[in-house]
């Protein structure tokens, strides 16, 4: 019999329905999965005992008729999210012994739904980082490797094991968080759909706060509809987060399939990066194509501001970190070094605990905090993120949506980057901008490079217009027919 | 602006992070490449700008729970995590001689 992992979540959902197969057999298929993958090193704790005692209430739920949204399907999540009674890491020294005593609002919503913990992801440390390299369990690798290259290449960051864990076909859709494209550009670094929904949409209620102000969380799957259903599970008002929309939460799978017939596509002239290969250019001419033969038009704008968002990014989410990452103390949880001083026990547990990444955006914000800094950097940056929002307000008064690259390269090499921070930083130049604004973007795998690796092309809508963002990823899938992967070398 | 090794040393402390000699040379050579290069800020003029601190929707404001005690009692849950504890409180080290 055909391996149930080889089903997408919206097939898998299918299934069950008609009693193709049970929920306990979904989930032992992917158990196999992601314990015969561990080359991958994409998780960082497995549940295999929670997936399958989840999956016998979903079967009996499904021959009850009391079955729910996301019915036995199983799904990984980013070690970023607290699960009760599980690990939570955030891939940091920091938190390798946390057990949390309390669910994040957004996992609770999927569980409510039936969906089933297969395990939690590796990512970069506390999500800064672009490679996943910043991991303190190691670096994930991508399943994709260059045509006739032996070569690991990273996964893109900070969901790396979220991405790589989607490409690999070990659960119908993972759990992502996306502070400056930490979903989007995984997602196209491994040929998978990520969305980063709009500020707001998703509450961050048990998420290891980064930078509150631009973390959002988002799904990574296989392909649109599965992206649109995920998320449709994971959006809630949550009182205990008052930065969470009390908006409707539509059924954004309705959104697929919809035409975009006579809606404006703004393709932004500050995207066009110099050094940028060629090949990025001609998919992004290609995207422009495929919509505009779905009948939306096409129309140059401009984003004045976008080469500012990056140097932005880089004082605003440090700052945030700094002060959200001042909690571990050593004294109430996580890491601790013992000393009969209680300043020497906060510096000795911070500097073994921390990982050199996040040592180095801790001083970074710190510094453009401190007393005669602040107006300089800080206050400065929160203007030019004033610059940037408007830019984008202006343009969404004649378009609907904007159209650009995801990234300016395919997947890199490991070791390749991890020495630069600034180069590194530098991947992030297309997702950035997005997070500032607080817009609803989408990574859909559009092509693949001349090595074989994948390539998205981003879209990026007004906000809470998810819906809007859907209809026009759809047609990118449709149009690019983008193949996964096929050989499955890291199978052990 | 750059940034000199008393001001490094000088932010570790307030970061509450020690940085050995050898690792003070490299993040000072990391901060100030980092720091060179988000000065390009000063280019735009920001005069009559005002700041965004976050980009939440609050043109109706922020919502606000009626100041009642709705969770809660899980002392012992909360330090189970602790380094050290007893009786349901933290310890910490001598503070104040």
């Amino acid at each position: 019999m055909k391996k149930l992992t080889e089903l997408c979540l919206h097939e898998a959902r299918e299934g069950l329905l008609n009693k193709d197969f049970t929920s306990k057999e979904l989930a032992l298929d992917h158990i196999e999965a992601m314990e015969s993958s561990r080359l991958l090193n994409a998780f960082i704790t497995e549940t295999p005992e929670i997936a399958i005692k989840s999956a016998e209430e979903s079967d009996s739920r499904l021959s009850n008729g009391t079955n729910r949204e996301l019915e036995g399907i199983p799904i990984g999540v980013k070690d970023m999210f607290c699960t009760k009674g599980v690990l939570t890491t955030a891939s940091s020294k920091m938190l390798s012994n946390f057990i949390p005593p309390y669910e994040s609002t957004v996992t609770e919503n999927l569980w409510n739904e039936g969906a089933l913990l297969l395990g939690k992801l590796n990512n970069d440390e506390f999500a800064m980082g672009s490679s996943n390299e910043t991991s303190f369990y190691g670096p994930v690798i991508n399943p994709w490797k260059r045509e006739n290259e032996k070569i690991d290449l990273v996964p893109g960051g900070s969901s790396g094991g979220s991405s790589a864990s989607v490409a690999a076909k070990i659960g119908l859709g993972a759990l992502g968080t996306d502070t400056g494209g930490s979903i989007r550009q995984p997602a196209s670094f491994t040929g998978t759909v990520g969305l980063k929904p709009t500020y707001g949409r998703c509450s961050r209620w048990g998420i290891i706060a980064f930078a509150s102000s631009l973390d959002q969380a988002g799904p990574i799957t296989r392909n649109v509809r599965d992206n649109s259903i995920l998320l449709k599970n994971m959006c809630s008002h949550d009182p205990k987060d008052t930065t969470s929309s009390s908006k409707e939460v539509p059924n954004f799978e309705d959104s697929i399939g919809k035409s975009v017939k006579g809606l404006k596509v703004g393709i932004p002239n500050e995207f066009f990066q110099e050094d940028m290969p060629n090949e990025i250019i001609e998919i992004w001419n290609m995207g422009k194509e495929w919509l505009k033969k779905s009948g939306a038009e096409i129309i140059d704008v401009s984003l004045p501001n976008t080469k500012y968002a990056l140097p932005c990014y880089y004082i605003i989410a440090p700052a945030e970190a700094s002060s959200n990452l001042a909690r571990y103390d050593g004294v109430r949880f996580g890491h601790s070094v013992q000393s009969s001083d209680i300043n020497d026990l906060y510096k000795l547990t911070r500097s073994e605990g921390f990982g050199d990444e996040v040592k180095r955006r801790i001083m970074i914000g710190t510094y453009v905090l401190s007393s005669g800094y602040y107006d300089a950097y800080y206050l400065k940056a929160q203007k030019v993120r004033s610059l940037i929002t408007e830019d984008y307000n202006k343009v969404f008064n004649n378009v609907d949506v904007i159209l650009t690259p995801s990234t300016p390269n395919s997947a890199f090499g490991l070791n390749e980057k991890s020495d630069d921070p600034l180069s590194m930083y530098l991947n992030d130049i297309f997702t950035v901008p997005i997070n500032l604004a607080g817009l609803p973007a989408i990574s859909v795998p559009a092509a693949r490079d001349s090595n074989g690796l994948p390539l998205g092309l981003q879209l990026i809508g007004r906000p809470f217009e998810e819906e809007t963002i859907y209809s026009f990823a759809k047609i990118l899938e449709d149009s690019a027919n983008f193949k996964n992967i096929e050989n499955q070398w890291w199978i052990k | 602006m750059s940034v000199d090794k008393e001001n490094v040393i000088k932010i570790a402390n307030l970061s509450k992070i020690s940085f050995k000699d050898h690792e003070i040379e490299k993040i000072l050579e990391d901060l100030n490449q980092i720091i060179d290069w988000v000065d390009q800020l000063t280019e735009v003029n920001t005069d009559k700008v005002s700041p965004t601190f976050s980009s939440f929707d609050n043109d109706k404001g922020m919502k606000k729970r009626e100041d009642i005690i709705n969770d809660g009692d899980y002392r012992e849950d909360i330090t189970l995590n602790a380094p050290n504890s007893e009786e349901g409180f933290f310890l910490v080290p001598k503070v104040i001689d």
